[in-house]
């Protein structure tokens, strides 16, 4: 790891897993919360003003370090890629500036009122607050996804000579992509299932807990509520994720192949290999469990459809991007794959972990059924692990979608090699890479020692918010803040 | 006009919105070791920038994604060159910014104090060094002929770059207590009244040494006008806060800002990263463009959302307008958790 290059790639990887780390509990929990707020304002049961804080106060410290690590991320493309930048920059600069102006402005000054309005907004404007913040991740979603998936599959450009960089033609084009219809299903289904868990997992712990008993019938509501999200919103991913599958087998087949391992072409019914041990790079298989004429079907949609191997394809790339070595299309590898055994495993753990979670949900949905009680350590354990698995589903998910691209940055249209700064010496890539991960895993242990502090204390007893809207006009300037910092 | 012009004032606007916003919440962060006695009074201090702290934040996200989009050029350019400054800057806001989050989440007076150092470390850092690197640019750096920048660090950490340093300090502490005074109530307000005129005293000697020096660097008319207009702004906000006038201080400060910023991008015009290597390699509102099609759909963006964004961040700051004094802060619950 003595390259720009490598630093920047790592740089770039550690700060966006644990970006996304916090992304998707986010954009879940803004949702939750405004739910259980609705349903506060509508049914008057104390239970759900309780829940709404309670999971309101978890979201906030979730929140913040998402906010404070998505800095870094707007800020790295001009740091460590600015060829990149460059090259893109007509294209790729303009959802980020879109997204900042419609998206941001609107989390961040909703959530200020959100958190310190409780006394000054009447109550259905204080719940649309939270609504506003949710419509605000959603709309952050959109255009950051759209960003990355003009990587995936650049749509809408044309590519000019003269300045050496693509050039949007249709911005249209890029908003709707067809990756970026795939993908937004599918990554804010992973989030409300993120999110689902959750509050699954947390009230789940609370639950069982003897300090806690006098408020079962309150986390019992967090349990049904959290495993029924996380189950849909599975299923949702799960139909988002297989048609995602088949726009990835059109516009990038060499992911698709790298996702299996295959390495040459099946004409029909190619198996789905489930498990495999030994190298999956082909050399020697000990053991492996497949099923047959699976990966046909979700890569094409039919079970004896054709699935085009790592070969085949690499020496059409070869054919086709090999000729011009000066140019950013070049791989001088060669190879023009991505590194096999991770986009194989991390495709295997995101679909494993994240079915896992959803069969724990169903479990636990029968377990509580029709006002049983489940008290077995196991039942505690699982509901524990549910958010952890899915947390880390969507991680893989990332970390193949990325990986599965490589050696491109932009598909087809400049390597990652080619994208990185000339202008940045190793010194400077290297503090800027160790302070951020040193900093990043101290925030980590500040934050999980937080989230467990408040977890173990539980929600909040009922306590009416004051009203403004039965309150007279100026004679409370001397009350205290409903809320202060 | 042509479109690449709008954008250049867009970003300046930005730029204007992100320190006339963000300078006055650096100023609290600042000023909280020397103006609060006690807990209570620090928690004050914090409260004045609660609810929109975060907000004005924002402002410098789009100062990036809207350069990144208009100037894709000065994005890479800017952000690869002045790379450990923006690291810092970058590494401060990340612990300022949960310090406000996560200070009032535990009881503990340990607790609180490694907060407010992030606090005040992270307000220190980017109040200087924005101002370091915005001199800077104004001033030239040595950029090459592929556009990248070819200095180092100690590159940035010139005479000239220093001071614009010092001045953004002084003026974010200056407009920190002039809001300090507006925004709370008791002793408090009476200490940050004193320390804005102090304070204001300082920056203004500063400040008139760094906009002439800019201005004879790469002045013209406009600058020169916008320059004088800001000091004149510097002191008429202070003599308001000598005589009382909070709301007229502030905005003193306010337009301090704005119209000095302004002037150095006045002064930047056309160049946008002037070279220092060679004039013909300069960066410039022609050759660091995006398309005039992405800059279009740009505009139509802008034109629409910005209102409607200047509308809800008015909105919040009426919600909040109260003054807010010690028997405003709730106590803390101190109850140990298990
Ligand atoms: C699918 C969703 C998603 C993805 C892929 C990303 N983010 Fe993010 N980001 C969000 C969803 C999000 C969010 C849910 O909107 C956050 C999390 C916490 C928050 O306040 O908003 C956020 C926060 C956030 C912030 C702080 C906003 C504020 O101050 O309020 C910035 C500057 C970015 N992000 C930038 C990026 C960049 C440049 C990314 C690409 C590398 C990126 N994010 C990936
Ligand atoms: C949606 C916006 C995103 C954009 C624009 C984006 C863009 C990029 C870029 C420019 C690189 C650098 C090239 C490289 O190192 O290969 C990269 C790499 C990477 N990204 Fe993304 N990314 C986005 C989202 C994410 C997210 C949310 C994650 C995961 C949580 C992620 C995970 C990675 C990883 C792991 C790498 C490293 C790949 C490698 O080192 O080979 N990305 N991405
Ligand atoms: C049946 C299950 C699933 C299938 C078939 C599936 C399919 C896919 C595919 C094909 C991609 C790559 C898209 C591309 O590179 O073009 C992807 C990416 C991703 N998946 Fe899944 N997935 C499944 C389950 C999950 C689960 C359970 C989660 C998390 C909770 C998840 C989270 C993600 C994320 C975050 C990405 C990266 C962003 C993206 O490109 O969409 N997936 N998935």
């Amino acid at each position: 790891m003595d390259s720009i290059l490598d630093i920047a790639r790592w740089q770039f990887g550690i700060t966006t897993v644990y970006h996304f780390l916090f992304v998707p509990i986010t954009i879940g929990l803004t949702a939750l919360v405004a739910v259980m707020e609705t349903l506060w304002l509508r049914t008057k049961q104390p239970d759900w003003l309780r829940l709404t804080k309670f999971f309101g106060k978890l979201m906030l410290i979730n929140f913040a370090i998402g906010v404070v690590t998505g800095i870094v991320q707007e800020f790295q493309f001009g740091m460590n890629w600015s060829d990149y930048s460059r090259f893109v920059g007509d294209i790729f600069g303009a959802p980020l500036a879109v997204e900042a102006l419609l998206a941001f402005f609107l989390e961040s000054t909703f959530l200020g009122l959100w958190i310190f309005g409780w006394d000054k907004l009447p109550r259905g404007l204080h719940a649309g607050c939270m609504w506003l913040v949710h419509l605000g991740t959603l709309a952050s979603a959109w255009f950051i996804l759209a960003a990355n998936s003009w990587m995936q599959h650049p749509v809408g450009y044309e590519y000019n000579p003269d300045t050496g960089r693509a050039e949007l033609h249709h911005f249209g084009d890029v908003m709707f992509n067809k990756v970026q219809l795939a993908t937004f299903p599918h990554v804010i289904s992973a989030a409300y299932m993120t999110a689902g868990a959750f509050v699954l997992g947390v009230s789940a712990w609370l639950y069982v807990s003897e300090r806690h008993q006098h408020d079962r019938l309150l986390y019992r509501k967090g349990i049904r509520l959290g495993a029924w999200v996380t189950l849909f919103a599975a299923v949702v991913v799960s139909v988002s994720g297989d048609y995602q599958g088949k726009i990835m087998t059109e516009v990038q087949p060499m992911k698709m192949a790298a996702a299996e391992a295959l390495y040459d072409t099946q004409d029909s019914c190619a198996p789905f290999s489930i498990f495999t041990i030994g190298t999956p790079d082909g050399s020697s298989e000990k053991f492996s469990i497949t099923v047959p004429c699976l990966l046909s079907f979700l890569a094409t949609g039919s079970f004896d459809g054709q699935v085009q191997g790592i070969n085949d394809l690499r020496a059409e790339y070869q054919e086709k991007y090999g000729q011009d070595p000066g140019s950013t299309y070049y791989d001088p590898s060669g190879k023009y794959s991505p590194i096999i055994p991770v986009t194989y495993w991390t495709f295997r753990y995101m679909i494993g972990l994240g079915m896992l979670a959803a069969l724990f949900s169903a479990l636990i949905l029968f377990l509580t059924r029709r006002g049983r009680a489940p008290t077995s350590r196991w039942f505690a354990r699982m509901a524990v692990a549910t958010p952890l698995l899915v947390i880390f589903a969507n991680s893989f998910g990332w970390i193949f979608t990325e990986m599965g691209r490589q050696p491109w940055v932009v598909f087809g249209l400049m390597t990652t090699a080619h994208g990185v700064s000339p202008g940045v010496s190793t010194t400077e890539a290297w503090i800027s890479v160790l302070s951020l991960t040193l900093l990043y895993a101290v925030l980590a242990v500040i934050e999980v020692g937080l989230i467990v502090r408040f977890v173990k204390k539980g929600a909040d007893p009922f306590e009416e918010p004051p009203d403004p809207t039965l309150r007279g006009s100026d004679d409370d300037q001397d009350r205290p803040l409903a809320f202060a910092y | 006009m042509e479109l690449t012009t709008v954008w250049f004032i867009l970003i300046a606007v930005l730029w204007m919105g992100y320190f006339c916003l963000e300078g006055f919440d650096f100023g609290v962060g600042m000023l909280l070791p020397w103006l609060a006695r006690d807990d209570r009074e620090r928690r004050i201090m914090i409260n004045t920038i609660g609810p929109v702290w975060d907000g004005n934040e924002v402002w410098v996200i789009t100062a990036g994604g809207a350069t990144f989009a208009a100037f894709p050029e000065w994005y890479a350019t800017l952000f690869s060159g002045f790379y450990l400054p923006l690291l810092l800057i970058l590494l401060a806001l990340i612990v300022r910014g949960l310090a406000f989050e996560y200070r009032h989440q535990r009881p503990e007076a340990a607790w609180h104090s490694w907060w407010d150092r992030a606090i005040i470390v992270g307000s220190y850092v980017p109040a200087v060094l924005w101002g370091v690197a915005f001199a800077n640019l104004v001033r030239g750096v040595p950029i090459d002929e592929t556009k990248d920048f070819t200095g180092t660090i100690f590159t940035l950490l010139n005479p000239f770059g220093l001071l614009g340093g010092l001045v953004t300090l002084l003026l974010f502490l200056t407009h920190g207590a002039m809001f300090l005074a507006l925004k709370t109530d008791g002793e408090i307000r009476h200490r940050a009244r004193a320390a804005a005129v102090q304070l204001g005293l300082l920056a203004a000697v500063a400040a008139v040494v760094f906009l002439v020096w800019a201005q004879s660097l790469t002045g013209n008319a406009g600058s020169a006008i916008l320059f004088v207009v800001a000091a004149l702004a510097l002191v008429g906000g202070v003599l308001m806060a000598r005589t009382g006038r909070e709301g007229w201080a502030f905005i003193g400060t306010f337009a301090t800002i704005a119209l000095a910023v302004a002037g150095l991008f006045v002064a930047l015009f056309p160049d946008v990263m002037p070279s220092s290597t060679d004039a013909a390699y300069s960066l410039t509102t022609t050759n660091a463009s995006a398309t005039d099609y992405t800059l279009t759909v740009m505009t139509i963006v802008a034109a629409i959302f910005t209102p409607i964004v200047l509308a809800y961040q008015a909105w919040t700051y009426w919600v909040f307008r109260r003054r807010i004094s010690t028997h405003h802060i709730p106590d803390e619950e101190l109850e140990a958790v298990a």
